[in-house]
């Protein structure tokens, strides 16, 4: 790989993942200053920040893979019980990866959309925004410190309603679905303080291994029998946690802000910002109970809810009137399936999970771009809108379409790829059940993207004069980048199945 | 006696679980975030307490400054404090988002009721 | 004391010569506390964070006493952008100073190697001025924002 950066500033690339676009966040900002053209000025320093933001991740999961260890970065160079530690492993290198290419791609894609969308005037404050929000979702995967991910999910939480909000200035529902989002988000956001309160409580610290440590010696010193401050804090982290990554039926605020949300938005955090939130679902199960806490019965509550997730919001998807709603829904499911596949805790079911976090962003980050493109060009996401413009919009029609096909979990695309590890952890525990359900939201999941697909291309235009475009180069090919990689990695799933491999034996390495 | 040793705590789950109620129950956005303010502040004292020094036989820790009380005897824990004062900052900027968000309903809507937005809302489409 | 411009309620209270008075005389007193408790924030009780906000309170009682917009006149929003971005930019900036001098990010002890203490003190004081004027600037913007057009905007009307 030529990836290889100096040695310098090889040691503090994971610093240098959020560093980047908090410093390029700030700086965005003094492009308002810009008379004319300041609104491109800010698009294309997002872009070198949020590229350079790629070759930073891509190189260090190459590093992780190759050498086999976490990099550990100690910020102030405190010793780990004290100070912030920043670390990266075959788990959280892998999301990194995954928040720094969607987050790339859909700033190349921002740029016609947010011409179209935001008003001139705020270009640079949207930019400015834009790139903390990235550097916050990168700092909640990098991080291993538990109070400072509760200070990370707030800055990229407050970002991400600030963006959806902007969606206001065409559709005033915007506001209302933000504000809604921001009010169950903050509550989300504050059991899990209080969950890492009684953790703090507990254990004397915020580092999550020494957490860990703290936890495995009171466990075999016998202090955690019958301890119910353990119980609490892993009940009230679940709420906070199912609620921020919009578990069902805790997901009510997401299907408004995506919808509302202005496209580019839509797009960058439908595809990462639940995501994290697994991610961190992750961290606490598995690394940090991991072995001390039983948490089986925890966590066949939550496949419970991810089984009707998965059926009741597919059903929901169906009804829609909203083709961003539509996916909006179906996200609601993906997330449940990604739930589904850890609640399992064993090997397939996690790696499932993994999996799929990569998989379903590239195809909904991808649909969403599409469904963007003809926001651009045909003035709206209704049903309406959508009637027959498969011949007018080809190219960004059939990404649609691919990415479908996805989301059904047809062979040869990626969503296959995930389903099957998550049937195939469903039998290794012999649960019949779940592997209909599978079965079950797959086939819903093609009425819903089979009802699109038909309008889209045997529909007859309400308004057949109605002049209406293909999308733009620069929306085209970060769609196509998406959607081109679902299907290659459905091809010849080598790669991501190993990493995913990697991070799920690293996670159950302590014990469920 | 020891129910009422853990009082500071008892309060902070109160004000909590008022704050929660409140951002369910109140349908004025504007009240529903006030609520939500509440919600966290419980959150803090909660912290806060967390901190306070007190040995078995009752001598308290005093503040953790670099005097020569804190020297010799035994001192709070600075930590969670420490910690309160980012969340204070998180919380007041979540106050202002909110606050900023509500302005401009307002400025569509003319209302801040929730009940009067949704059918607003029903209404247009 | 009738103000013929009843709707703006800056303008009123400017009239009323008690609160100008008094007003004109605690404002730098609130300021000097405000610079006082960042300096202070180092080795005692106060900092950044506080220190800001009482320095943002002096803005905002002048605000309130002479009318937003004397406020703006006297202070341009687009000076208090800056200051927000600057004050957050300052911040990282000692970080990154401490990892090009070999530490690792916010490593403040780099900052002077040879004096043990010396760099850290004088790392986490830069860091407090930079904290204090993001906040107060935020303070002020917070402020400003939703007294903007108080009394004009009216339903449906386009905001911000």
């Amino acid at each position: 790989m030529e990836l290889v950066l100096p040695e310098a500033i090889h040691a503090h690339l994971p610093v240098l993942v959020v560093l980047l676009p908090l410093f390029g966040g700030l700086l965005a900002l003094f492009t308002g200053l810009i008379q004319r053209g300041g609104g491109f000025v800010a698009w294309l320093w997002s872009a070198i920040i949020t590229g350079l933001i790629l070759v930073c991740a891509a190189s260090m999961l190459f590093e992780v893979h190759t050498t086999g260890e976490a990099m550990v970065y100690r910020l102030g160079s405190w010793p780990e019980q004290y100070g912030i530690g920043y670390s990266v492993d075959a788990l959280n290198g892998y999301v990194i990866l995954v928040v720094a290419i969607i987050g790339f791609l859909s700033t190349i894609y921002a740029k016609d959309s947010v011409m179209a969308e935001i008003a001139r005037d705020r270009h640079h404050l949207f930019y400015s925004v834009w790139l903390l929000a990235i550097a916050g979702l990168i700092g909640i995967t990098v991080t291993a410190d538990t109070f400072n991910i509760y200070v990370l999910l707030e800055i990229s939480s407050l970002t991400v309603y600030t963006l959806v909000a902007l969606g206001g200035d065409r559709d005033r529902r915007a506001l209302v679905a933000s504000l809604k989002y921001l009010i169950l988000g903050s509550i989300g956001a504050t059991f899990i303080l209080l969950g890492i309160g009684y953790l703090l409580m507990l254990t004397g610290t915020l580092n999550m291994n020494d957490m860990h440590e703290q936890l495995v010696r009171m466990h075999q010193s016998g202090e955690l029998a019958n301890n119910r401050t353990v119980f609490v804090s892993f009940a009230l982290l679940m709420v906070g946690l199912s609620l921020k990554m919009a578990l069902f039926p805790l997901h009510l605020w997401l299907p408004n802000a995506y919808t509302y949300a202005p496209s580019a938005v839509t797009a960058l955090v439908a595809a990462t910002a639940t995501k994290v939130g697994v991610y961190m679902t992750f961290r606490f199960v598995f690394t940090i109970y991991g072995g001390v806490y039983d948490s089986s019965a925890d966590l066949y509550f939550l496949g419970l809810c991810a089984c009707a997730g998965v059926v009741i919001s597919s059903m929901a998807a169906i009804r829609q009137m909203n083709v961003k709603k539509v996916l909006a829904y179906s996200s609601v499911g993906q997330i449940a399936y990604i739930v589904l596949g850890f609640s399992l805790a064993n090997e397939s079911g996690v790696t499932a999970s993994v999996i799929h976090i990569f998989n379903h962003a590239l195809i909904k980050g991808g649909m969403f771009m599409a469904v963007g493109a003809v926001a651009l060009r045909a003035g709206g996401t209704k049903i309406e809108d959508f009637k027959g413009i498969g011949r007018k919009m080809p190219l960004t029609m059939a990404a649609f379409t691919v990415g479908g096909c996805g989301l059904i979990g047809v062979p040869l695309t990626a969503g296959f790829i995930s389903k099957w590890y998550l049937v195939v952890g469903a039998m290794d525990e012999g649960y019949w059940g779940i592997a209909f359900i599978v079965l079950l939201g797959g086939v819903l999941a093609l009425v819903y993207i089979w009802r699109l697909v038909e309008i889209i291309w045997f529909g007859k235009p309400d308004d057949p004069t109605k002049q209406v475009r293909e999308a733009p180069l620069s929306m085209l090919i970060p769609m196509w980048i998406l959607i081109g990689a679902s299907v290659a990695f459905g091809v010849d799933a080598g790669w991501t199945a190993d990493s995913a491999h990697a991070a799920a034996e690293l996670l159950l390495e302590g014990g469920p | 006696m020891e129910s009422l040793g853990h009082f500071n705590y008892w309060l902070a789950i109160v004000i909590i679980m008022i704050g929660f109620y409140g951002v369910i129950a109140r349908r004025n956005l504007l009240k529903q975030v006030i609520a939500l303010g509440l919600f966290q502040t419980g959150v803090f004292l909660f912290y806060v307490t967390m901190g306070v020094y007190r040995s078995p036989d009752g001598t308290r820790g005093v503040a953790p400054i670099w005097t020569d009380a804190a020297k010799t005897g035994p001192f709070d824990n600075p930590l969670p404090h420490v910690l309160m004062l980012t969340a204070i900052v998180v919380s007041v900027s979540t106050l202002a988002v909110a606050v900023a968000i509500i302005v401009n309903i307002q400025r569509k809507y003319g209302t801040i009721e929730e009940d009067e937005i949704l059918e607003a809302d029903k209404r247009d489409s | 004391m009738a103000s013929p411009d009843r709707g703006r309620p800056g303008e009123q209270m400017s009239q009323q010569t008690l609160l100008r008075v008094v007003a004109k005389m605690t404002i730098p007193f609130i300021l000097v506390f405000g610079v006082y408790v960042i300096l202070h924030g180092e080795i005692g009780p106060g900092g950044g964070f506080q220190g800001g906000v009482i320095l943002a309170a002096a803005f905002i009682l002048y605000g309130l006493v002479f009318g937003a917009d004397e406020l703006r006149r006297r202070i341009p929003p687009p000076i208090i952008d800056a200051c927000m971005a600057l004050g957050a930019l300052f911040y990282a900036s000692v970080g990154l100073a401490s990892l090009l001098r070999g530490g690792t990010f916010l490593d403040y002890g780099m900052l002077k190697p040879h004096h043990a203490g010396d760099g850290e003190a004088l790392g986490m004081s830069l860091v407090e001025y930079g904290v204090g004027l993001t906040v107060c600037s935020v303070m002020v913007t917070i402020y400003l924002m939703i007294s903007e057009r108080r009394s004009t905007i009216r339903p449906g009307e386009e905001g911000l």
